[in-house]
């Protein structure tokens, strides 16, 4: 099996690798859509989709078939090539982005050093897809959605930045792995105790990236209809909801990895050392990053949409002071080796 | 080095064709009936009135500024952050005059209202 795998070209070693990555990853982003209507329903007293399939499980199926008989309408007064471009340009940095991702200990497909650097780069490309998609519509809703979203991702990409610049300084590397390995130990010793604010700030402003509830003023429904993709159908449409829904994960994930540890098990590691499931391992990864999939859903199902000038004011005047002072915070602490987590 | 950088350029690629994909099966699947009305752009049933090239708030192109300062600030940071540990306290001082002028900057645009959403 191995020399079968070894005599292959490494291009396709490559590909395939890819493929391993990718299809769970779209088929995941599928289901999330499902678990989204599932737990909302749920949380509303309702039962959700249950018609297509066993307890509606075929539902996000029967949406993706629905989606391809449906015309894909160009706007006449649209800017036709950018407008087919922007989809395209939404999704490809939310998936390429995982190119860098350590899923456990051996599995990672590109071990770069600058792991973090390259992923906070293909985060900050997909405001692009928003923009283009806005402007080239020539629609007053799509322009108007497209302005607001840019806005607010850009105002949170500060304070995202500033507090991943707080991960690179407890961890000392910008490369996924070694963040992970630096929080060694146990459920302590990851950085979401040491770099709370941080954790906190982090995981509102991805909220606030992916433009989820609530803060998701760029698409509310009830005001400007749906935002930059207003003038969507069909599957150009059902592409920007692909990349929303996996910049999701991509946000969820790169949580797990940067504040709780990874693949990290929870248990000090000499408890814990050998034994098969309470073992450090690529399942721990997918709990932590579950858990903050359902943040999302539940922060939707549970908060009013906030105003615009709230979350302007948010991002600029809590986050970002909150930011800097932690990293000076942290700076010293990482200088003076704290204990327990930079005694070495 | 070049190496563990071919990946990255073809799941770039895999991404955009995963993009292009949908489309295609999309275009070939899906019923092809244009008209005036349908393409016309979305406007609540209205005819659309006026160009959508609209102005738009001044606001807006504030924190597009705003954010390079910002950001930059942050590419500064990530290269410091990494060697702090081993540079030690003439490090963190160095940076934290550097931190230092930029909250100066941040206190006056708060103070003029740059800040402001109202």
């Amino acid at each position: 099996m191995i020399e079968l795998w070894n005599a292959l070209p490494l291009v396709i070693q490559i590909l395939l690798k890819i493929v391993i990555i990718v299809l769970p990853l779209l088929g995941l982003v599928a289901y999330y859509t499902y678990a989204e209507r599932k737990v909302i329903g749920y949380i509303q007293v309702r039962i959700g989709p249950n018609r297509v399939g066993w307890r509606g499980w075929l539902q996000p199926i029967a949406d993706a078939v629905k989606l391809m008989m449906k015309e894909i309408i160009i706007p006449t007064k649209s800017d036709k090539k950018l407008f087919l471009m922007a989809p395209m340009i939404a999704i490809a940095p939310a998936l390429a982005a995982w190119a860098v991702f350590p899923f456990s200990e051996d599995f990672v497909l590109a071990d770069i050093n600058a792991g973090l650097l390259y992923v906070l780069a293909m985060t900050s490309l997909g405001v692009y897809g928003i923009i283009i998609a806005g402007w080239s519509s020539n629609s007053k809703y799509a322009l108007l959605g497209a302005m607001r979203s840019a806005a607010q991702i850009v105002a949170y990409e500060i304070a995202m930045g500033f507090a991943l610049v707080g991960v690179l300084i407890a961890a000392g590397s910008l490369n996924l792995g070694d963040i992970v390995t630096a929080q060694a130990g146990s459920v302590l010793t990851w950085f979401w105790l040491p770099l709370l604010p941080l954790f906190g700030v982090y995981l509102i402003s991805g909220v606030a990236e992916t433009n989820r509830a609530p803060f998701d003023v760029a698409e509310g429904e009830s005001e400007i209809v749906a935002g930059f993709h207003v003038e969507y159908s069909g599957m150009a449409f059902a592409i920007f909801f692909l990349a929303e829904y996996a910049n999701m994960i991509l946000v969820s994930a790169l949580t797990a990895l940067m504040f709780t540890g990874g693949w990290l098990s929870p248990l000090p590691q000499d408890w814990v050392d050998g034994i098969p499931i309470l073992d450090d391992g690529f399942h721990w990864l997918l709990i932590k990053t579950f858990f903050f999939m359902f943040l999302f859903l539940w922060f939707r199902a549970t908060f009013p949409r906030y105003r615009y000038d709230q979350i302007m004011r948010l991002g600029w005047k809590v986050f970002i002071p909150i930011t800097i002072v932690w990293i000076l915070v942290v700076a010293i602490a990482v200088i003076y080796r704290l204990p327990p987590w930079w005694s070495a | 080095m070049l190496n563990s950088y071919l990946p990255i350029l073809m799941f770039i690629l895999v991404g955009i064709l995963v993009g292009v994909g949908p489309l295609l099966i999309g275009y070939l699947l899906g019923p092809h009936r244009p008209d005036d009305d349908k393409n016309a752009p979305y406007e609540c049933g209205f005819e659309a009135f006026e160009t959508a090239r609209l102005k738009f708030d001044v606001r807006f192109y504030l924190v597009a500024i705003l954010f390079i300062v910002f950001d930059l600030e942050i590419a500064f940071l990530f290269p410091w952050a990494i060697v702090l540990s081993d540079l030690g306290i003439v490090a963190f001082w160095v940076m934290a005059i550097f931190l230092g002028i930029l909250v100066v900057g941040f206190i006056y645009e708060w103070k003029k209202g740059a800040l402001e959403w109202e």
